[in-house]
């Protein structure tokens, strides 16, 4: 009997299982997949490291700050700023046709930029920054007002509203078309007045210490171990069962599988209604390069481009996937200390839109030939925005929905969950809670902190 | 432990809480809330820490009393006082 069981090993998982291993509960771990991270992972192939998820870690805080999500999310896990180390970013782009904002990790520049490209709506931004700084309301009515709309009021360049929305939706927007106020809020903070920032090392320099901070405190991580069921004893949740069909039971269980995947493991509950779920999903191709990126030319950290006026957020309907928008990235544009030095590999990233349901529904052999023909018009669609690097590729690898899905469970392969966000964390099912991307905050440490305040809120007041 | 040893216990506890707060400075009548980064996920932890550390069971309707050191020693005196510091 546990006091705690946590499926899934993601971030939110890991995090939720630190603070209540540190607080001495009995607690396991349970994933599914033969290696941890989920939507956040690793891996290698022909020789190369890759991370699956990871641009960028937003919230970035240097060393010795003492405010902010990244500082109060390490104090909660009783981790120091060396454990993920963040380097940051060079700077990074904007970028729509005719018109470019270049920002950093000073809003400075960002201000700059804006009272330059719109000198109109200079005054404009600076109250939208008032705005977004004073939103501190977790309610689900303010929250989920559109973000469309809320800026229009300010900003009366529909123009900006668009090249403002467009990192914010790329990198933490669940819904279609439009954005939750709160959570553009939320995403702006930690996106233009934070920042970014990367470990040298990855992904895998977090992960790695997460686990091992865990497993210090006598956390029990279990891998190959998906649930197969949520037991119930009436109206409450009492335990799981594993695919392998051993029971473990549990005072309390904390998911991170998605509100409605969750559900649909709880027998009263299979009838869940499955429109909620999320819809949205990436492709991403990664090109290894010859030489450094920047010598090349491609010296921003993320490049956001879009090719119209109209910045469109939505799941391709008659496509596999969307072009017109994506994000470039190179990790090799950060600033990393010197005692780190250069990564060992030149990579570029690529995202754009995707449709779940017809790369889903391929055959073996069209899959493959699909990834390669979306491998070249993504390609395409970039060098529009940054210099063309094709002749220097050496090597390619390419992610889809059907990826995402395999590795995260998440329905659809839907990247930032459903659109609708349980933000108290609760079910219809007593003793069971959520954490994670259906909770609510997303990004690296947003789901760190969704796992930390779960864990608090649910499973340590006794 | 007498009210001068808990007051080094909860000390000790912030210390842990928020490593990179100076404690020197921190003035015993006034707010944590007001002198320090703190924000209700620390709150929790003082009380955790409590628990974990002496096994004090400190219900919600009480961590009123931890607002500032004062209150938090005066607030734990009598439940801390049979306890021998370790």
């Amino acid at each position: 009997m546990y006091d705690t069981i946590i499926i899934g090993a993601g971030l939110s998982g890991l995090a939720a299982g630190i603070r209540l291993a540190y607080y001495e509960q009995r607690v396991c771990v349970l994933e599914r997949h033969y290696t941890i991270g989920g939507l956040n992972s690793f891996y290698r192939l022909r020789g190369r490291d890759y991370d699956v998820g990871l641009h960028a870690v937003t919230n970035f805080a240097s060393k010795g700050t003492k405010k902010g999500p990244l500082v109060r999310l390490l104090r909660q896990l009783r981790l120091s700023w060396e454990d993920f180390s963040l380097a940051p970013q060079v700077g990074s782009l904007i970028a729509f046709p005719g018109v470019q904002l270049a920002f950093n990790n000073d809003i400075s520049l960002l201000q700059a930029e804006i009272a330059r490209a719109f000198p109109g709506q200079r005054d404009n931004f600076q109250r939208l920054l008032g705005q977004i700084l004073d939103y501190d309301d977790l309610s689900q009515d303010v929250f989920e007002l559109g973000a469309r709309e809320v800026l229009s009021k300010t900003i009366a360049d529909p123009l900006l509203v668009e090249m403002l929305l467009c990192p914010t939706m790329w990198y933490g927007n669940a819904r279609e078309n439009d954005m939750d106020w709160g959570q553009f809020c939320i995403m702006f903070r930690a996106l233009y007045l934070e920042g970014m920032g990367r470990p040298h090392a990855g992904i895998r320099l977090i992960l790695k210490n997460l686990v091992r901070k865990f497993r210090a405190l006598g956390g029990e991580l279990k891998l190959r171990s998906g649930v197969s069921h949520i037991q119930m004893d009436g109206d409450r949740a009492v335990g799981v069962v594993l695919d392998n069909g051993q029971e473990v039971t549990a005072r309390n269980i904390l998911s991170s599988a998605g509100a409605v995947e969750t559900l649909r493991l709880c027998d009263a509950h299979s009838q869940q209604a499955p429109s909620n779920a999320g819809q949205l999903s990436f492709v991403e191709s990664l090109s290894v390069l010859a030489r450094p990126p920047k010598t090349l030319g491609c010296d921003r950290t993320i490049v956001f481009f879009n090719d119209s006026e109209k910045f469109h957020w939505q799941k391709p309907e008659t496509e596999l996937c969307d072009v017109r928008t994506g994000v470039i990235c190179s990790p090799n544009n950060f600033a990393y200390s010197a005692a780190d030095g250069e990564l060992a590999d030149n990579l570029i990233r690529i995202t754009a839109l995707a449709n779940f349901p017809r790369w889903n529904a391929l055959p073996e052999e069209q899959y493959r030939l699909e990834k390669l023909r979306w491998y070249d018009r993504l390609s395409d669609s970039a060098v529009r925005f940054v210099p063309d690097y094709r002749s220097r590729v050496i090597d390619t690898d390419m992610f889809t929905p059907t990826t995402i899905r395999r590795f995260t469970g998440h329905e659809n392969g839907a990247i930032y969950g459903a659109p609708h966000k349980r933000l108290d964390g609760t079910t219809s099912v007593k003793n069971l809670y959520l954490c994670g991307t259906d909770q609510g905050y997303l990004g690296i440490v947003g789901a760190l902190v969704s796992g930390v305040s779960m864990a608090n809120r649910h499973c340590l007041r006794v | 432990m007498t009210a001068a040893e808990i007051r080094e216990e909860v000390l000790d506890i912030l210390s842990d809480i928020a490593p990179d707060e100076d404690l020197s400075g921190l003035i015993a009548e006034k707010p944590f809330r007001e002198q320090l980064e703190l924000d209700s996920m620390d709150f929790l932890d003082i009380v955790m820490e409590l628990r974990k550390r002496h096994r004090i069971q400190i219900p919600e309707e009480d961590y009123q009393h931890l607002a500032s050191l004062a209150s938090t020693v005066a607030y734990l005196e009598p439940r801390m006082k049979d306890m021998v510091k370790k």
